[in-house]
């Protein structure tokens, strides 16, 4: 058994991005707690910078006949910065909220109802 | 010399446009200013009077080329599309009679209404209107075609409203214009009707062009049932004579416009306005002359109709405005007969001679009523005649007018009616006419003898009217004595009259004297009726009243004709009413709310999916995106040309 042979295929970071995508979209629509559905968010987007950096992996780039170029790493350095000014203003707004309901349950957020 | 009169025939334009500048003058500047403002209404009307006088001095002049091309001054005043209307003035010898008359009326009448209004809190307003009136008056007869005159016909109908309303603090004033305005509009639609379909099959409303279309196409072929187009454009014209010249059965406006001031009376429901009907007639006379006989015969029973019933009622009433408002029905029913029996210029000359003897008596009833502070009642007038010489006077000589007595006008113009009438094959008419020539004479000269002769009533204290007053009657009367007079052989007016619409040849005819002997003598058996009955008192009033107890009540009642339509009003009316303000209430209502009920039944439920809760939110937007992905993806391209990006040449 060659272990240097044993290589992973493209599918199975996908995979592996999608897995955790559908777990952090479930997260979103099922968890209660607000806390946790920014955590759920913050795996979507993990699971979006993973085919990002596995997507420039495999991908070949004609212009430069190589294949480490690094755009998707960029896009994902991108994501990361994004997403931590994210959590910034969501944690912040979850204090504030917090500080008028007491709560972080989203079940009591309902003042966007008609 | 007749392009000289057309030079001054252009110049027509000016005789409405003074009175009406008059009008704003006194809307907007002098309201304040009593004086100011009656002086500039009379000066304005007395201007259009002298041009008047010189328009028909030039139409005579003229002779005959006038009648054959008439002076016609067009101006393009709206072009929309197809429809092309033009403003307008006519100048022919119809017009030219009319101008003179009405100018003249109107001026008298103003030169009157000094006296009469005297003291009165709307003197400004009652000068405007007069002033508005006489624009509108006269701008109708200038009309070239029919709908400057409908525009005009209906700015007289709102003077007409206005001034019968003038005491609008009076509740019977009010209900009396209202009921003027809305049953003469009961005629005017059908007269828009003919209007609109004499536009829809001809494409013109310019009286020249409709008379020459419908003289060089005689055969009508489309018909409708077995009427010809043109008799029914006819008979929808003429409904709006029939409202605006109170021709059975649209007459019971005009006795209760009696509410308004008396000149008022005189001027538009007796000489102007209320002839509109008959002036029209004559105007679009090619009309009815083009349509089946039965659209003139319908004209000519109307009228002799109207002309006997009002007669008849006239003869039981009391109030003296009323007799005369009667006798106006009753007389205009004879113009109305005249143009349905051929008899054009005789209507056209009752018309003008009517015109001066009706204002004349008009006024002169103005004139008793202003002595003794509003009583109406003849029964309560009594020897005005010593106490109100030239009153007393002038009004003898309206009523000699009115029964035909020669010299006076009236004779003449009727008998040229009556003549006509039997000439051309319409004995019943005449015996019609005959009739109420008979109970003209004999109801006008009740009214004579028992107001103006008999014994004096010790609680009246007449006095005579002022001479503002006085001259306008002493002028009237003059013309009510010689109006006739152009009826005489070899009187160049009589041209004027004789003016034959249809190009027919000119001929003089001498009067007949052994009809105008009948005639006569039917009006003198009506004045010694009346003098036998109310001045020697040989036969009791009371006895015959006595005698004929339902008749009389019957006749008093005006023929029960406005109990009729209250009743028709109350019942059936109310009764339609009733279903279709169930029909509103419950189907259209019904609609209505019915919609409002399940838009907001609709958005009650629907209301409650929006949760606010921002997960459902979430996961709606998520599988939404997901079935349209499916949906472009799988969907063998059902959707491509809803696809954005198949159409910038993407998957699929």
């Amino acid at each position: 058994m060659n272990l240097s042979n044993l290589s992973v295929g493209l599918s199975t970071y996908l995979l592996v991005g999608a897995m955790l995508f559908s777990i952090g979209l479930y997260g979103v629509f099922a968890k209660r707690n607000i806390i946790a559905i920014l955590m759920s968010i913050e795996l979507m987007l993990n699971a979006v910078n993973i085919n990002f950096v596995a997507f420039n992996r495999f991908v070949w780039n004609q212009k430069s006949g190589t294949n480490y170029i690094l755009t998707g790493h960029v896009a994902a350095l991108f994501v990361i910065v994004v997403a931590a000014a994210e959590v910034a203003v969501g944690l912040a707004l979850v204090i504030t909220i917090y500080r008028n309901r007491q709560s972080t349950n989203v079940d009591e957020f309902n003042w966007l109802k008609w | 010399m007749f392009k000289e009169m057309h030079d001054l025939f252009r110049w027509a334009w000016l005789i409405p446009a003074l009175p009406f500048l008059s009008f704003l003058l006194i809307a907007f500047v002098t309201k304040r200013s009593k004086g100011l403002s009656s002086t500039v209404s009379i000066l304005a009307i007395l201007a259009s009077l002298g041009l008047a006088i010189a328009i028909a001095i030039g139409i005579i002049q003229s002779g005959a080329e006038i009648v054959e091309h008439a002076a016609i001054v067009n101006v393009n005043w709206l072009n929309i599309g197809g429809l092309k209307i033009d403003f307008g003035t006519v100048v022919d010898p119809l017009s030219g009679m009319m101008l003179f008359v009405v100018s003249l009326v109107a001026s008298m009448v103003q030169i009157y209404s000094l006296g009469y209004m005297h003291g009165d809190k709307g003197w400004s307003r009652y000068y405007c209107y007069q002033s508005l009136f006489a624009a509108s008056m006269l701008g109708m007869v200038l009309a070239t075609n029919l709908l400057q005159l409908f525009i005009f016909w209906e700015l007289v109908g709102l003077c007409s409203y206005l001034l019968i309303g003038f005491w609008y603090f009076k509740v019977s004033a009010r209900e009396a214009a209202k009921k003027a305005f809305m049953t003469t509009r009961v005629g005017d639609f059908g007269l828009l009707l003919g209007m609109l379909f004499l536009y829809t099959k001809f494409g013109t409303l310019d009286f020249a062009t409709l008379a020459a279309i419908l003289n060089t196409n005689i055969q009508n072929v489309a018909v409708i049932g077995t009427a010809s187009y043109v008799t029914v454009m006819a008979f929808l014209v003429f409904m709006g004579p029939v409202g605006k010249s109170g021709q059975f059965p649209l007459h019971v406006w005009l006795p209760d416009a009696m509410e308004g001031p008396t000149p008022v009376s005189a001027l538009i429901h007796a000489a102007t306005m209320v002839v509109a009907g008959v002036y029209l007639v004559a105007r679009m006379y090619f009309l009815f002359v083009h349509a089946s006989p039965s659209a003139l015969q319908f004209v000519a029973d109307i009228g002799a109709f109207t002309a006997i019933f009002a007669a008849s009622i006239a003869i039981a009433q009391d109030d003296i405005k009323r007799i005369l408002a009667y006798s106006t029905l009753s007389q205009l029913g004879y113009m109305m007969f005249a143009l349905g029996v051929g008899s054009y210029s005789g209507s056209m000359f009752h018309l003008m001679t009517h015109a001066f003897f009706k204002a004349l008596m008009f006024l002169g009833a103005g004139s008793v009523i202003h002595a003794l502070h509003e009583k109406q009642n003849i029964w309560d007038m009594g020897g005005l005649w010593k106490k109100m010489p030239i009153t007393g006077w002038t009004f003898f000589i309206g009523v000699m007018a009115i029964s035909g007595v020669p010299p006076f006008a009236g004779f003449f113009s009727k008998d040229e009616i009556l003549a006509t009438a039997l000439q051309n094959g319409h004995p019943v008419v005449y015996a019609v006419g005959l009739f109420t020539a008979f109970l003209t004479a004999f109801y006008m000269s009740r009214l004579f003898f028992v107001a103006f002769c008999g014994p004096e009533k010790p609680e009246n204290h007449p006095h005579e009217s002022p001479w503002s007053m006085t001259i306008p009657l002493i002028i009237l009367a003059f013309f009510s004595v010689v109006g006739g007079w152009a009826a005489l052989p070899d009187h160049n007016f009589a041209f004027f009259l004789h003016y034959l619409p249809l190009g027919q040849e000119y001929e003089r005819e001498a009067i007949n004297w052994g009809l105008a002997g009948i005639s006569v003598i039917a009006g003198l058996l009506g004045i010694g009726l009346a003098y036998i009955i109310y001045l020697k008192k040989a036969i009791a009033a009371e006895s015959i009243v006595a005698r004929f107890p339902r008749v009389y009540k019957v006749l008093q009642n005006k023929y029960y004709v406005d109990e009729f339509y209250l009743w028709i009003i109350n019942n059936i009316m109310g009764g339609v009413a009733k279903v279709l303000y169930w029909f509103d209430i419950y189907v259209i209502d019904g609609i209505i709310n019915g919609i409002a009920f399940i838009t907001r039944g609709s958005a009650k439920t629907l209301r409650r999916t929006s949760t606010g809760q921002l997960q459902t939110y979430a996961m709606v937007f998520f599988f939404a995106v997901v079935i349209i992905f499916m949906v472009f993806a799988f969907g063998e391209g059902q959707l491509t040309s809803l696809n954005p990006l198949a159409t910038l040449g993407g998957v699929k």
